[in-house]
């Protein structure tokens, strides 16, 4: 019944999406066939959420699908939670634009997980039950521990989310042309149906499809750009650097210190670092925030109690190692194929930030944008894009969910006392409410720009959950003092230092940029003008070309500076940002860990000591840990 | 479920438990800095290194590049390492301590 009605309502949706679908990526023509493929995925995903509707009754179904995902399961379903659509198109596109230090930045995601898999995964699957929360009040005072991590858990995945609706409203709007509001709404309805219904049995699904359709996607098309090239790696590369349009890219990117530089050299500079990455800090720092903060994310964290047991949870891991660093691998190819085959300049045309490189080195390698072949692979890349979005949402909400209906609800306002009935209703009520909040947020967000929000989400994990969650493990004298205190610095200061950095906006620096580019603005075009009379052909062409832009750039600084117009301050009332770094992690992450210290030697709490030993035990062993459902 | 009180102060100092701790602590702290030195060397090298990551080893494949994958390579070497660890040397000590876990009572008991 349920699933009649979600068909029904999917129907109207997809023919009331069309009518609003004009412009993006996909040709008009073309647009009923993509969302014949959106269509199929989402009609899968909604089979696999009715099976699963009338699995989930209990808490340990909602939260955990009953423990009984497999190992080898659970690792694809990590890498579903875990390949957003920020480092599944984000990544390819840093590639495309920059080479080799979009390549290098991809390194730190997987790493990432060294520290999930060796002093997390197992240990929180021993102790845990189903929250962040549950992990802190094994030994400190369970209500205070479960309101602070519920609190981090909540900001944490609102950060995250936030970058997720936006990101995904404009990815869509790009691809196809949907209305942004009309796909953040499509991306929360649908979220929340796996959500609502499926609880983690339909979103662990939907993760697991979503994952082996990336995986998929990605391994044919580096399949097929590789295929001329014989597989050999150099072969394809001194193809790609010796193109004219990369190395065009890479004498625009170095700007005057290009002009003494041969074509070759241009070309090979593609593949060596310092393109993109400027401040060696800012990337440790960023690093950090990766290492630690992936593992002190909640919605991965979660994913550990969906295993039977501490090994399963090891080799779930290992898979979503095995995936994961494949897949950023193949993205190499993806990336520089991206810059062969479609170009930077058309990349950038699409999207400032490069999201639309895979997409549209689909669209080539199917035949181009005039061919059905082209346009289906296009579609299907988008599919995946949309369904990548979904997936990560559900996920995220997932988590949020849980912490207020399991963690406050439960856990604080009722003292424990609730039935599995009540608790899982409490869950479906939080979901709804943190999917209408993420609709929202979506929504006001429209054009604000959150690409930061994701680092900002990984460093606040990194400086509160992790230096909590590690200390509580590890340390003896870890305490509910310390991990209150822990939590409070950490997140604060994270988020503090990313609002006095440079990702916030400064009008008056803004506007001295915009006023600089007007001022040198007429010289340059007189000089190109001058030029332009003795000229012939090709360079005549190239000249005017650089005219045409430089008038552009004129016109778009004197917009900035009207926009900007009688705003001297930041919102924090800032001329200039006060640190130079866009990365907080490197001064919080510290600040966190040392907190928790202080905050344990300030404090004396006999709870924490007396279970230190029952908690020391039971993570390594797994005695007493929470047994899988019996089916 | 019921689940059978234990001694959670005898069993940590059980000499088995003990044995344990030791090998997983030296294990997973050696294998954790090592990888967090190696992956920092990469943003470090190319920032203060450049010259060194533009060799070209392979066409025009560069010791940059090689490096990056080594990353990957690295970071697999060590989840496997440690799996195998975890599988074959702290799995059975584990089943040992579950096994006799409800009877160490401890000298006071």
């Amino acid at each position: 019944m349920i699933g009649q009605r979600i068909l029904a309502a999917l129907v109207l949706l997809a023919g009331w999406t069309q009518a609003f679908a004009e412009g993006g990526a996909v040709d008009d023509r073309f647009k009923p066939m993509t969302f014949g493929v959106f269509g199929a995925i989402i009609m899968l995903t909604m089979y696999v959420t009715y099976r699963a509707a009338r699995r989930v009754q209990s808490t340990q179904q909602f939260y955990a699908a009953g423990r009984s995902v497999s190992g080898l399961q659970n690792g694809w379903a990590i890498a579903g939670d875990y390949l957003s659509a920020a480092s599944f198109l984000g990544i390819a596109g840093l590639i495309s634009l920059y080479g080799y230090d979009g390549f290098m930045y991809s390194v730190g995601w997987l790493v990432a997980y060294i520290t999930v898999l060796l002093v997390i995964a197992e240990p929180c699957r021993n102790i845990g039950k189903y929250t962040l929360g549950d992990i802190l009040a094994f030994r400190n005072d369970p209500k205070t521990a479960k309101v602070v991590a519920a609190a981090s858990t909540i900001t944490v995945s609102t950060f995250y989310l936030t970058a997720q609706m936006v990101g995904g409203g404009v990815l869509v709007k790009t691809l196809i042309g949907i209305d942004y509001e009309v796909s953040v709404v499509v991306v929360g309805i649908l979220m929340l149906a796996y959500v609502l219904f499926g609880g983690m049995v339909a979103t662990t699904w939907v993760q697991i499809i979503k994952a082996v359709l990336l995986v998929t996607a990605s391994i044919l098309l580096v399949f097929l750009t590789w295929v001329p090239y014989g597989f050999s790696l150099p072969d394809f590369l001194s193809a790609v650097i010796g193109d004219a349009k990369v190395q065009v890219q890479v004498a625009k990117l170095l700007g005057d210190a290009a002009t003494t530089m041969t074509p070759d050299q241009l070309g090979q500079r593609f593949l060596e670092p310092g393109l993109f990455l400027k401040n060696p800090i800012d990337q440790i720092s960023l690093g950090m925030a990766l290492v630690l903060g992936t593992a002190g994310m909640p919605h991965i964290l979660m994913r550990f109690f969906t295993v039977p047991n501490a090994q399963a949870a090891r080799t779930s891991v290992l898979w979503a190692m095995a995936i994961i660093g494949g897949f950023y691998v193949l993205t190499l190819i993806i990336g520089t194929g991206a810059a062969l085959n479609v170009g930077a300049a058309k990349i950038s045309s699409f999207d400032a930030g490069g999201n639309m490189a895979g997409p549209l080195l689909a669209q080539f390698i199917g035949g181009g944008a005039d061919s059905i072949l082209g346009n289906f692979f296009l579609a299907f890349v988008a599919a995946v894009a949309f369904a990548t979005i979904v997936a990560v949402v559900a996920g995220l909400v997932l988590a949020s969910a849980s912490a207020m209906s399991h963690d406050i609800y439960v856990g604080v306002i009722k003292g424990e006392h609730a039935t599995q009935g009540e608790e899982v209703a409490a869950a479906r009520i939080s979901a709804l409410i943190v999917g209408a909040l993420a609709i929202t947020i979506g929504i006001l967000s429209k054009g604000q720009n959150v690409a930061h929000l994701v680092a900002l989400a990984f460093a606040v994990a990194a400086s509160s959950n992790l230096p909590c969650v590690l200390l509580t493990l590890y340390w003896k004298r870890c305490n509910t003092g310390g991990i209150v205190l822990g939590m409070l610095v950490g997140s604060v200061s994270a988020i503090g230092l990313m609002m006095v950095s440079p990702n916030m906006t400064y009008p008056k620096l803004e506007r001295a940029k915009a006023q600089k580019v007007i001022d040198a603005g007429p010289a340059k075009i007189s000089k190109i003008e001058a030029e332009l009379v003795t000229l012939q052909d090709a360079a005549k062409t190239k000249a005017e070309a650089s005219l045409k832009k430089l008038r552009a750039d004129v016109t778009k600084a004197q917009g900035t500076v009207k926009k900007f117009e009688g705003q001297e301050t930041s919102f924090l009332g800032l001329e200039k940002p006060l640190i130079e770094l866009k990365n907080p992690g490197i001064y919080s992450i510290p600040l966190g860990f040392l907190f928790v210290v202080i905050g344990s030697l300030l404090w004396r709490d006999r709870r924490a000591d007396e279970m230190w030993e029952e908690l020391y035990v039971r993570q390594n062993t797994g005695i007493h840990a929470e047994a899988a459902a019996a089916h | 479920m019921s689940q059978q009180p234990m001694n959670w102060v005898a069993i940590d100092a059980d000499p088995r438990f003990q044995a344990l701790h030791k090998r997983k602590t030296s294990v997973l702290w050696t294998l954790m800095v090592l990888s967090i030195v190696y992956y920092f060397l990469l943003p470090v090298g190319a920032a203060y290194t450049p010259d060194l990551f533009k060799i070209k080893v392979w066409g025009p494949v560069n010791v940059g590049i090689l490096f990056a994958l080594s990353e990957f390579i690295v970071a697999w070497g060590i989840a496997y390492y440690y799996a195998r660890t975890a599988n074959r040397v702290f799995d059975p000590m584990t089943a040992d301590i579950v096994k006799n876990a409800a009877g160490m009572k401890g000298r006071a008991a």
